[in-house]
């Protein structure tokens, strides 16, 4: 165990000791205790920086299951320590924020650090592991964790619908990627993602490779909450929100991020990888920042915007693949892309880490954030205002926050897809920076919402459920901190290219970037990225002040037809179908039950006895029929047709006594006497049983007794039984034995070994006896059960 | 309204009897010829059955004070013991030994260990049935 698997073991060992905190020390808020972890996780990831700024890396290796290769390996490089650091000190922020956010007195606080130290160091082990296997388990310890904190409130039923959607989604797509890891290890026959990348250039040409991209993809996708499967999020915005603005805005939303990035050296080679990716990430993109105007609560607003930001990230991915394809060319416009996703995933943190508190403090401190009720904060709440500020203006894209900076680059990367001359991209290549562009105003509409709507205008006291003031001082350091962040890293943006941003950029394209320098200029020139920025606050603002008059085409495309209610129509679907397919089968007659049997055994058995030809007729070896074999057999038979139509059930048992009998005869006749006596005994005394159930039948009333109706399919079925048998005994009997039979060696042994000269019983009790001890077993079983049902169905009518 | 079924009660004095003696025998003769312990069980619940017939079942729980569970209990332990002795002599389960011996009266016959195996057949029978025809004959 080194240092490194201490650090990813530190929340779940805390998480252990949270509830007894919670429990002895009740005047502390637990809150205090748990901010230990990631400060102390953020310090020791910190220290880490110098190894990678140096382009070396750190491996450590636990085993876990060494006989199936899964070892419990954790691999820091640029990639990792970044999530690892945003992860550790976005956790901190939010666990002090927290503090002040959630009642010590009124909330289950226990359960809420627990959640919370659980999810941190599963998302700690996802960016830290170099196992596949081990990977998935962490991802899945995520989803598990998020649908805890999302549903921390579960007494609210939208809280528990939210909890249900994100998990029924995101395990889906894990699942999926499940899959993917699976190929993708059978595929390069191995669990670690480093020998992957190492030998990527020969998992190109396997045919499983495209599906394997696809179904990782897919749990790529669902997790970071890429269109279609987006619709989750907003409903995740029930948590609270220091999870939200952990979850759902820096962390596990970018878990799909990191897995795309850590598998670009792998997949990246792929035109699918490059199209699908920037595809959907683009798609993501126009829509989340589309639906996220139409939106009046102040967190779905951000939780819309989450997911088209993380749509941006993604498609800068996308087209950061296509720099594979230029290793050639000096001046690789296409790394700049990958530089502008790592960029960029930073600032989102950042600045929507801080929107998510500020929206939690105008819950907190007025009782609402729908944008109807609110506005006019600006007085009242000035520090909440500033952050605001900050951060609306960053996600907006406007100088001098590094939104801005980074908007710029992803612009530019956009703007380079048109000299994209490879996987078709010539042809439609040219919407990815028109899409961009309206994305990009609808963001800054959206962002502006969030400000004015919120903050100026008239403050309407009277529809507030509290009286609004500013929040406490405690409460607001976090997002002072993070909006002190944006403005540094957009002052000085080329503070994080070497130690950060540089060797994250060359986790994810380590083939080109050996001499990779990163600068993030503050001023491009009059580059096209420039006029679009400019065109976007123009046209943006022009949208902003005439809101209310386009606002009406959210409204041309009904409720109904919208994702949210496809996946609830679906899911209801599947409940009503389901529950309707076995109700038609699952009748609760015993009578269909049989009928579903013995077709299956009529076709099973007869399609199996033709489809292998098995069926044979060989007439030599019968021996001689004589004359009492016949007339038992007229007997039996004729017995057993009148049985099915006599009127009474006595007759019928009497007949069915009958056959006992000539069975008995058969035997005497083949020579079976222990066999006779037998069956003898008990045949009389199952027709006497028999008899006492016929007396105990319940009286018919009026009703007389009939004869058994008769039913066509009935009939067909047990013809085709009788048939089906009675062709596998012939075959059966026709057919070559392979070995001679065994009685033989009993005939021989049975006086010699075993002193008896009944072979019967000596076979019973001597060669076979243990069958017998276990018959017996049964008989003292059913003796037993039958004493218990009458003596306790007594018992039970006597109280 | 109870009938006076004279002839019966003393057919049944000699009957059971000869039933019980026809049971024994095809239960000891069962290693040599048709029998054994399964029907010479149900043979010999027959006889008490027939008892039962003739007279009632206090009557016959007088005859025989037993609790036929026992039977069935006893007889599955013997089959278990004997089955398991085996083991006590280093072969494996399930072995059955036996000898030749001269006895007076009797003469040259065969010791068997089966016949103890065959005997818990015969005591989870008579149990099983008995168990069966009492339960439900007492129950309303």
């Amino acid at each position: 165990m080194s240092l490194l698997h201490w650090a990813v073991l530190a929340p779940f060992l805390a998480a252990l000791l949270v509830p007894f905190l919670y429990k002895l020390v009740r005047r502390i808020h637990t809150g205090w205790f748990v901010l230990f972890i990631p400060i102390i996780l953020f310090t020791y990831f910190f220290t880490l920086i110098d190894t990678t700024r140096k382009g070396s890396t750190i491996i450590e290796s636990v085993p876990w299951i060494p006989s199936l290769h899964i070892n419990v390996s954790l691999y820091v490089d640029g990639l990792s320590l970044l999530f690892a650091l945003l992860i550790t000190g976005i956790g901190a922020l939010v666990i002090l924020y927290s503090i002040f956010y959630l009642s010590n007195k009124k909330e289950s606080l226990h359960n809420f650090y627990v959640y919370l130290l659980l999810f941190m160091g599963a998302m700690l082990g996802v960016v830290l592991s170099d196992n596949l296997i081990v990977l998935y388990t962490f991802w899945e310890l995520t989803s598990l964790s998020s649908f805890l904190l999302i549903g921390y409130w579960h007494h609210r039923e939208r809280s528990r619908y939210g909890a249900q959607k994100s998990l029924l989604i995101t395990v889906f797509g894990g699942l999926a990627m499940f899959g993917g890891f699976v190929l993708l290890s059978y595929i390069g026959s191995t669990f670690s993602i480093r020998e992957l990348i190492m030998d990527s250039g020969q998992l190109f040409e396997h045919p499983l490779f495209i599906p394997t991209m696809l179904l990782i993809l897919l749990g790529a996708f669902t997790k970071s909450a890429q269109f279609p499967f987006h619709i989750w999020l907003p409903d995740a915005m029930e948590a609270p929100t220091p999870v939200s603005a952990y979850l759902h805005s820096a962390t596990m939303v970018k878990a799909g991020i990191y897995l795309v990035a850590r598998l670009s050296p792998v997949f990246a080679f792929s035109g699918t990888w490059l199209w699908l990716v920037s595809l959907f990430g683009i798609i993501t993109l126009l829509w989340g920042s589309f639906f996220a105007v139409k939106q009046t609560d102040l967190k779905g607003i951000l939780a819309y915007s989450t997911i088209s930001q993380l749509g941006l990230i993604m498609s800068l991915l996308g087209v950061g693949a296509a720099a594979l394809h230029y290793e050639e060319l000096d001046d690789n416009l296409y790394l700049a892309a990958t530089v502008a996703a790592v960029f960029h995933l930073i600032n989102h943190a950042t600045f929507k880490g801080s929107l998510f508190m500020v929206a939690g403090i105008v819950d907190h401190e007025t009782g609402t954030r729908d944008i109807r009720k609110l506005g006019g904060l600006m007085q009242v709440m000035p520090i909440t205002f500033t952050v605001a500020v900050i951060g609306t203006f960053s996600m907006a894209g406007v100088p001098p926050f590094n939104g801005f900076l980074s908007k710029e680059m992803f612009l530019a990367s956009m703007v380079h897809v048109l000299e994209l001359d490879i996987v078709n991209f010539t042809t439609w290549g040219a919407l990815f920076p028109v899409i961009a562009w309206i994305a990009s105003v609808f963001t800054f509409i959206y962002s502006m919402i969030i400000l004015f709507k919120t903050f100026t205008g008239s403050l309407q006291s009277e529809k507030l459920p509290k009286q609004p003031h500013e929040a406490p001082i405690g409460m607001l350091i976090s997002p002072i901190i993070l909006a002190s962040l944006v403005i540094v890293f957009g002052l000085f943006p080329n503070l994080l290219s070497t130690s950060i941003i540089e060797p994250a950029t060359a986790a994810i394209q380590p083939t080109l970037t050996n001499d990779l320098h990163v600068h993030i200029g503050f001023w491009h020139g009059f580059k096209p990225e420039f006029w679009m920025t400019v065109g976007i606050i123009v046209f943006g603002t022009m949208l902003f002040i005439t809101l209310k008059r386009w606002w009406r085409i959210y409204s041309i495309v009904p409720e109904q037809i919208s994702l949210n209610n496809l996946y609830d129509q679906s899911l209801n679907m599947i409940e009503v179908i389901s529950l309707k397919l076995t109700k038609i089968f699952m009748t609760g007659y015993i009578r269909n039950y049989l009928i579903y049997i013995f077709i299956f055994f009529i076709a099973a058995l007869l399609s199996t006895l033709f489809q292998k030809n098995a069926f044979t007729i060989d007439l030599d070896h019968v021996a001689p029929i004589g004359l009492y074999e016949v007339i038992l057999a007229v007997i039996i038979a004729s017995v057993s047709i009148v049985i099915l139509f006599a009127k009474s059930r006595l007759t019928s048992i009497i007949l069915l006594g009958a056959v006992g009998y000539t069975v008995s005869l058969f035997f005497v006749l083949f020579r079976a006497p222990d066999l006779a006596l037998t069956q003898l005994i008990i045949e009389t005394i199952s027709v006497a049983l028999f008899l006492l159930c016929f007396y105990r039948l319940p009286k018919l009333g009026n009703r007389k007794e009939e004869r058994m109706a008769f039913r066509w399919n009935n009939a067909l079925i047990s013809i085709g039984v009788g048939i089906t048998v009675t062709l596998i005994a012939i075959s059966a009997f026709s057919s070559n034995k392979p070995f001679p039979p065994i009685s033989s060696y009993y005939i021989e042994n049975a006086y010699k070994e075993a002193g008896g000269k009944n072979i019967v019983n000596v076979i019973l009790v001597d060669f076979r006896g243990l069958d017998t001890m276990f018959e017996i077993t049964v008989l003292g079983i059913a003796a037993l059960g039958i004493f218990g049902m009458i003596k306790l169905r007594t018992g039970r009518k006597s109280e | 309204m109870k009938t006076n079924d004279l002839i019966l009660q003393t057919v049944t004095k000699v009957a059971a009897f000869v039933i019980i003696l026809f049971s024994l025998s095809i239960f000891l003769g069962g290693h040599y010829s048709p029998g054994g312990g399964f029907v010479g069980g149900l043979m010999t619940s027959s006889a008490i059955i027939l008892l039962l017939l003739a007279y009632d079942l206090k009557t016959v729980a007088g005859i025989l004070p037993v609790d036929y569970k026992l039977f069935i209990a006893s007889g599955l332990l013997l089959s278990v013991l004997t089955a398991s002795g085996s083991l006590l002599f280093g072969v494996p389960l399930m072995t059955h030994a036996f000898t030749y011996v001269d006895l007076p009266l009797l003469g040259h016959i065969s010791l068997h260990t089966a016949v103890l195996f065959d005997l818990g057949v015969y005591l989870v029978v008579v149990g099983v049935t008995m168990t069966i025809i009492q339960t439900i004959g007492e129950s309303e």
